[in-house]
């Protein structure tokens, strides 16, 4: 060991570090305070944005969308409901490469171009810490794939929610529409609190008409996370309020039957109960299947839709337009009593040909060299054209329009569907202002027996027809009945449909009418005699036949098959029944009809015995003949 | 045979009966490691073996906390070279051999794993107390270089492994004593003149992690879920605790794991976050009675070696605090620093334990008249 006891004083030394101790540790003591300043920063003034930061890592909230609303018909039967379903969701920020994982997913799972598409859309519009959709209504199968692959892929998980479902396929398909995904333009104008958490909306039809209704009010949940994201507990939960259950006025039954009549031949039906306007059936054939909408449709399904010559996508009760044909001679007649230009007893004779003065062209009756004298219920039940030429002549064509325009020819009837179309009622101010052409008095002739530009929905001429059978009281046609809160709350009756007051003057008069109509149905030379054979109450009816193009020549095709007039006709049928109490009032466009009485009025006799079925009346035949 | 027999009997029995320990120290030194176990059952989520584990660390250091007091100062002072040179030289050996996650801090001597970096924590003020002791105080330049060179020498290698924390802790504590040998003022404005000068060098000799952990003390929002999170997950735990803490247990940012390194390097955050600034103010005041303890005995100690050895463990104990307490409080770069006494695992519960049973034997021997010969 080294000493230097002489140049070293123990006694100072102590001294000295005495001193140094003391001075160090004033030191430490000021760093420590210092070291606690800091701590009151953060622990005190700080505190409130820590805490909020605090709650920011570990609270997520998520939104809980509502289950929509269910929809039933008027007698319970279900059109549209929920399905539990699983779908494929990624979280941007959470991928690191993600064409890379894409392309691998993409062997696990087959994602199809569209779902890439859509995916990348929303990707491009939403933060990248949003969830978002990649392949809805995964299988079963796909499931246990992904579940055991689910380690290959971060920020891509399976989520359970309700998938819209209509266990009725292709027979709603043009009352319920269907829901979609959410595009850019209904995203822009939602309400996103209201809409949070939900990806579909109604895109047509019932679904889109009441979205308010049927969408409900979407709950939350506040999850406490781990920093792997991973749920712990729920901090607190608002359930979401179901949208509203719906009860439409359509009768599943009627539906089924007139969908079965009409056997894929292109056309449309619409039955409207004339009390009050609710639609008991509207029916358009050819139809699609709704679900296949609901995730999403594939390009090919949607060109097959779009490309199918009797363009099943097509809403022909709402939107088809035809000439209305013979069907509305029944109205031109109750505007030759009320307006006093005939009584029931007038009469005219139909010799085959009706001629203008001074015009060479002739108007034609549908039989070669008339029926002879005939008087107005004589002149519906026959259909006799010459009758009505010279009523709609000595009418003209202003008075008329206006008359036919009280029934709603020419304007949407009001159904809540979207979409309606408004048909054309022709009038020369109707002329001039769309075509910029002066009026004939030709088109005056022709417009008596509903053809020209006169052209109406089966929608339209269903309303017409119920306003005739209510005795002028015009119903806008309803679908929705009631609503209801959920399951088991009680039905809420939907407002009735505003109805204006009669426009009737003279019930003597509608009373001629009916019983024209039902002498087509009943009399001896009714246009659909035989149809009424066994009903346990009395048809009154109309047939029309229109023509789908002008005839080239005046000569009469008599050796044409029905095969070859089909090809030309459209097939009408309008009626409603019990005659005298009308419930019900049924109007049946065939597209390819050779006669409304031969062609459409059997499809009508389907639906309104489906109708007579439900009302707990024996089926066909009767033993008692029907009276009338 | 008997006779061996009887005397060990009888010294473990003195070792157990009549300690020879300071109590206020003692006392502190239970009540923090009290607090420790308690911060860290909660920091570890109320896992059994790690509470076990922490806690036969504390017995192991307790005993050799009261062997080391049995051992007299002057004997610690005749093997203070040799232990300095064969830690030294095991950080050698470590930076040769050595084994550990990136960075070579371990040796693995069987049943034993440890990094031979504690031992310096140690063996660094013995060795500086030793030469400066036998030394004219205050020291000239050329003591200073002398003790310059044994502070730089195992300080590099260690900052070398790396680990830029211990290395920090074991220059600090020969640096301390060179303070308390009653350095002139002058001359350490001179050094810290110096050290300034250096830190661009420093800086050139720096791992890229070291250089980050830097750069994100200095920006932490420019790297938010990278290396900066560390810092704002921190400062987030100790800003939500308030004024009275979460309560046991209830910190979400430990519990939830946004926290990294919750049981370690961060136990402080932990702390602040479930007990509050009150907790914060009381475990400080208690690290603060505990070094001012050790600087009582070492100001009261009867010889210059024990005097600098002492002051420059109690002061070097601070330096862990300040550190530790600076990082999650987002005023010190991230450094490797453990909370003396509460955070979990490594050598260093032992090592500073061990420290305080220097400090135990340094205040038993206190008189002149040295009992055990």
């Amino acid at each position: 060991m080294l000493r230097r006891p002489a140049l070293k004083d123990p006694r100072r030394e102590h001294a000295r570090f005495r001193a140094r101790a003391w001075t160090g540790y004033a030191l430490i003591l000021l760093a420590l305070t210092g070291l606690l300043t800091r701590f009151v920063w953060l622990q005190v003034v700080q505190h409130q944005e820590f805490v909020t930061r605090a709650n920011a890592n570990r609270i997520r909230l998520v939104y809980l969308p509502p289950p929509r609303g269910l929809i039933y018909d008027r007698n319970g039967v279900l059109l549209a409901d929920n399905i539990p379903a699983y779908r494929l969701e990624v979280v941007p920020e959470r991928v690191p490469h993600m064409q890379s994982m894409l392309q691998q997913l993409a062997q696990v799972v087959p994602l199809s171009t569209e779902d890439l598409r859509r995916f990348h859309d929303e990707l491009a519009q939403q933060h990248p810490f949003q969830s978002v959709p990649l392949r809805m209504k995964l299988s079963e199968d796909e499931i246990a794939r992904f579940a055991v692959n689910q380690w290959r892929f971060p920020g891509v998980a399976v989520v359970p929610y309700l998938m819209r479902n209509y266990p009725q396929g292709k027979l709603f398909a043009h009352v319920l529409g269907y829901v979609g995904r959410i595009d850019e333009s209904e995203q822009a104008r939602l309400d996103p609190e209201r809409y949070a958490g939900t990806l579909q909306i109604g895109k047509s039809g019932i679904e889109r008409q009441y979205e308010d209704l049927l969408h409900g009010k979407p709950g939350y949940e506040l999850v406490e996370v781990n920093v792997d994201q991973r749920p712990l507990r729920v901090l607190e939960r608002v359930p979401p309020t179901p949208g509203r259950n719906l009860y439409l006025s359509i009768d599943a039954r009627l539906q089924q039957a007139g969908e079965e009549a009409f056997a894929g031949r292109p056309g449309a039906a619409v039955a409207i109960d004339p009390r009050n306007g609710q639609v008991l059936a509207l029916i358009s054939v050819p139809s699609y299947d709704p679900n296949l909408f609901v995730s999403g449709i594939s390009d090919a399904d949607y060109r097959a839709l779009l490309t199918d010559p009797d363009k099943p996508l097509l809403n022909r009760a709402l939107r088809g337009l035809y000439p209305p044909g013979s069907t509305i001679k029944p109205y031109l007649a109750l505007g030759g009593l009320e307006l006093g230009l005939r009584t029931p007893q007038d009469t005219v004779d139909s010799t085959g040909e009706f001629y203008l003065p001074g015009q060479k062209r002739g108007y034609r009756d549908d039989q070669r060299g008339g029926v002879g004298r005939v008087a107005m219920v004589q002149a519906i039940e026959q259909s006799v054209n010459t009758y009505f030429y010279r009523l709609a002549l000595d009418m003209g064509i202003d008075r008329l329009a206006a008359w036919m325009g009280r029934f709603g020819f020419g304007r949407p009837s009001g159904i809540d569907l979207p979409a309606e179309a408004s048909g054309v009622l022709p009038s020369p101010a109707w002329k001039r202002a769309t075509l910029h052409q002066p009026w004939y008095l030709g088109e005056t002739v022709i417009a008596g027996i509903g053809q020209g530009y006169w052209v109406v929905t089966p929608l339209q001429l269903a309303h017409a027809l119920a306003t005739l059978a209510d005795h002028g009281v015009a119903h806008a046609p309803r679908l929705l009945l009631a609503e209801q809160s959920g399951m088991g709350a009680p039905r809420v009756p939907a407002a009735p449909a505003p109805a204006a007051p009669s426009f009737a003057t003279s019930v003597p008069d509608w009373d001629t009418v009916v019983q024209g109509m039902i002498g087509v149905v009943n009399g001896d030379k009714g246009t659909a005699r035989g149809l009424g054979v066994g009903f346990p109450y009395p048809i009154a009816g109309k047939t029309g036949t229109a023509e789908r193009y002008s005839r080239t020549t005046s000569a009469y095709d008599t050796h044409l098959t029905n095969e070859q007039l089909a090809e030309r006709h459209r097939a009408l049928f309008e009626c409603f029944t019990p005659a005298e109490d009308p419930h019900i009032a049924v109007v049946v466009v065939l597209e390819h009809g050779a006669w409304g009485g031969s062609a459409a009025a059997p499809i009508a006799r389907k639906i309104l015995d489906a109708w007579a079925r439900e009302r707990g009346l024996p089926d066909t035949p009767l033993t008692e003949a029907p009276p009338g | 045979m008997n006779d061996t027999a009887a005397r060990l009997r009888h010294a473990l029995l003195r070792l157990i009966v009549r300690p020879r320990l300071d109590l206020p120290l003692a006392l502190a030194l239970l009540l923090l490691a009290g607090v420790g176990l308690l911060t860290l059952t909660s920091a570890a989520d109320l896992e059994v073996h790690v509470i076990v584990a922490q806690a036969t660390r504390f017995v192991l250091g307790a005993l050799l906390l009261l062997a080391v007091s049995r051992v007299p100062p002057v004997r610690l002072r005749s093997l203070t070279p040799w232990l300095y040179a064969i830690s030294t030289l095991l950080l050698v050996v470590v930076a040769v051999l050595g084994e550990g996650r990136g960075a070579h801090r371990w040796l693995n001597l069987g049943l034993l794993r440890f990094q031979p970096s504690e031992l310096l924590k140690l063996t660094m003020p013995m060795m500086v107390a030793w030469f400066l002791a036998q030394r004219p105080l205050p020291p000239r330049w050329r003591d200073m270089a002398v003790v310059g060179l044994l502070i730089a020498v195992p300080a590099a290698l260690i900052a070398w492994q790396p680990d830029l924390g211990t290395a920090l802790l074991v220059a600090a504590a020969g640096v301390f004593a060179l303070f308390l040998s009653g350095l002139s003022w002058w001359r350490i404005g001179v050094l810290l003149g110096a050290l300034a000068g250096a830190l661009p060098v420093a800086w050139h000799y720096m791992h890229q992690y070291q250089r980050d952990r830097v750069l994100t003390f200095l920006h932490p929002e420019s790297d938010p879920l990278g290396t900066g999170w560390h810092i704002i997950q921190s400062e987030i735990a100790v800003g939500s605790g308030g004024w009275f803490g979460k309560g046991w247990h209830q910190g979400t940012q430990s519990r939830l794991e946004f926290l990294p390194e919750h049981t370690t390097d961060f136990i402080f955050a932990v702390f602040a976050e479930e007990f509050g600034l009150i907790g914060v103010i009381l475990l400080v005041a208690l690290y603060a009675f505990i070094i001012g303890r050790c600087l009582w005995i070492a100001a009261n100690a009867r010889d210059t070696y024990s005097r600098l050895l002492g002051g420059a463990l109690a002061m070097s104990f601070f330096v862990y605090v300040m550190v530790n307490g600076g990082m999650i409080t987002g005023i010190l770069p991230v450094v490797g620093v453990p909370l003396p006494l509460v955070s979990y695992g490594g050598t260093s519960a032992v090592s500073l334990l061990t420290g305080f049973g220097v400090l135990m034997s340094i205040h038993a021997h206190r008189k002149l008249i040295d009992s055990a010969g």
